[in-house]
């Protein structure tokens, strides 16, 4: 049949989009090693990749319980961001009037650059408190302003339907304005999910001059203090990690939730 | 009038009185139009597009409100203790449920929790023959098997007045009279009202009692054929009696459209 090449083709895109990254990856730890090599780099100047390897098994016990302290802040800060962004979008819905007075200080919010606002935080609250606030005002505004686009775009003829009959504001809230936002939701949530780890950085590199600190970043900041180059590396490699496995996890979870219905998770067959 | 009087076969379940609708961009949707939609009959409005059937349709179902005129319903109530159903020319489907979902819908917003529906739902569906489809969601159902399920849900509060806007317009012939001939064993079965709304002389012809043809502009209704036979089907769509209902409705709509353009010239 005419559709029989499609499947082939699909599978041959997919084998690409995996294997063609792979590939710049390894091209350019290769580039990685043979500069550090053929310069003979100290490495408190560029340590090369098999010893940024060797550093995060060797430091491992002092990165995990690091990164552990990350992803508590980044957890938390997601979880109140998508919670305040939402139920700030769903009061804005029911309120023209709150909409009109707070959405401003949401926008200043968000267009005010965190590093700027994160030592003023730290001197206010306590510090776990300040990274936390820092990881959500970066992250929550995704959500809101998603959310907002969302509950805005309800099906016109559905919103006459619930009107004709007699819904009440919270029916029509829960059964229709929720359920048509949810693919909205979910993609503010995905942003937010990187967003909050960029909060949590930022202010951990704000607070690392405070020294309580303990997180990913707070190690890195505190590894180019003692010079120590290829401590550095790993704890930027897991940072990295993180961040993908996060937006991994938010994706698997947007996937799962919409399979059954929504256009941009069903897959046609031809 | 008495109570009793009212709801007898024939008298008018809602009319409507020198109805007028402006919108705030100027442009005049309806002007006097007046209607009686009588207890039990299949009645379609015809017209051209933009010449206000919708409106009329809206402002019926309370979902607009009339700029001009009066809109009575039979013995004094309001639209609000009328139970109406509604069928857009899109399925106008909740993606996010299954079937029994949607057709649940009306029941749910009513406060009936959802196992005592359940019964209810299912008659509804069985009478749109969906039956088997409950649990399927609806992008995996055709344009038609998504009209059929917009219509089980007009139809699961048992309402008196049904009311359809162009719902089959956008589906293939062969559906559209497939379509068209379990409505009318619907309409036979539960002896509801029905208003149809349709652009198609073909389709209103075939479908009801009374065609209202309406003018192009400021709609207001031009004239009204009855449309005198007992049987349809097959054999009424291929005989001379439909043609000829037929070619009296085109030449009135063609009419009620020259009579505007005399009028605006
Ligand atoms: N909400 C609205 N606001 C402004 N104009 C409208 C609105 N709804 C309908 N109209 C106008 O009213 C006229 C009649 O519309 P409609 O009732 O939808 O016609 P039909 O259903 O016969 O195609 C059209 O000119 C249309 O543009
Ligand atoms: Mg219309």
């Amino acid at each position: 049949m005419s559709e029989q090449p499609r499947p082939t083709h699909d599978l041959r895109a997919q084998v690409l989009r995996v294997v063609l990254p792979l590939l710049v990856l390894a091209t350019g730890v290769f580039a990685w090693d043979v500069v550090v090599r053929a310069g003979d780099l100290p490495p408190y100047i560029l340590p090369g990749p098999g010893l940024v390897l060797a550093t995060l098994i060797s430091d491992w016990p002092v990165l995990s319980s690091s990164l552990l302290v990350t992803l508590e802040t980044t957890f938390d800060g997601l979880v109140l961001a998508f919670v305040g962004g939402v139920a700030l979008a769903m009061l804005f819905n029911l309120s023209r009037l709150i909409e009109l007075s707070l959405y401003p200080y949401a926008v200043i919010l968000q267009v005010t650059p965190v590093v700027a606002i994160a030592p003023l935080l730290l001197i206010y609250l306590p510090q776990q408190a300040a990274v936390l606030a820092c990881a959500w005002i970066v992250a929550f505004f995704p959500v809101l302003a998603n959310t907002t686009l969302g509950l805005n775009s309800v099906d016109r003829n559905l919103a006459d339907l619930f009107r004709l009959y007699g819904a009440s504001r919270m029916q029509l809230l829960w059964y229709l304005k929720i359920p048509a936002a949810l693919p909205n939701m979910l993609a503010g949530l995905r942003i937010a999910g990187g967003l909050s780890l960029i909060g949590a950085v930022v202010a951990e590199i704000a607070a690392g001059s405070a020294g309580a600190g303990s997180g990913l970043a707070f190690r890195i900041a505190e590894s180019g203090y003692r010079l120590n180059i290829p401590r550095m590396f790993a704890a930027l490699l897991l940072l990295s990690i993180t961040g993908i496995v996060i937006f991994a996890l938010l994706s698997a979870l947007s996937h799962f939730m919409l399979r059954r219905w929504h256009e941009s998770e069903v897959t046609r067959e031809s | 009038m008495t109570m009793q009087d009212s709801s007898a076969p024939g008298s008018p379940v809602v009319s409507l009185h020198g109805v007028g609708k402006s919108f705030a961009t100027g442009t005049v949707a309806l002007e006097g139009f007046d209607l009686d939609i009588r207890r039990g009959e299949f009645i379609s409005l015809l017209g051209p597009s933009g010449c206000g059937k919708s409106t009329a349709l809206r402002i019926i179902a309370g979902l607009s409100e009339p700029t001009r005129g009066t809109v009575t319903w039979a013995g004094g109530k309001t639209h609000r203790e009328q139970a109406i159903g509604f069928v857009f020319q899109e399925p106008t489907l909740m993606p996010w449920g299954t079937v029994f979902d949607n057709v649940f819908l009306p029941l749910r917003l009513s406060g009936r929790p959802r196992a005592a529906a359940a019964a209810r739902v299912k008659e509804s569906l069985s009478q749109v023959d969906l039956a088997d489809f409950a649990q399927a969601y609806p992008r995996e159902l055709s344009g038609g098997m998504k009209m059929r399920v917009s219509i089980a849900r007009a139809l699961v509060t048992d309402p008196s007045l049904l009311l359809m806007d162009e719902p089959f317009a956008a589906l293939d012939e062969i559906t559209r009279f497939k379509l068209n001939d379990d409505l009318i064993a619907l309409w036979r079965a539960l002896g509801k009202t029905v208003v149809f709304v349709t652009h198609s002389v073909f389709e209103s012809v075939y479908l009801s009692q009374r065609v209202v043809i309406m003018t192009a502009r400021r709609g207001r209704v031009a004239s009204t054929l009855a449309v005198d036979a007992p049987n349809r089907d097959a054999h009424f769509r291929t005989s001379a009696e439909y043609a000829g209902f037929c070619r009296l409705a085109s030449n009135a709509l063609a009419r009620a459209m020259d009579a505007r353009a005399g009028a605006a010239a």
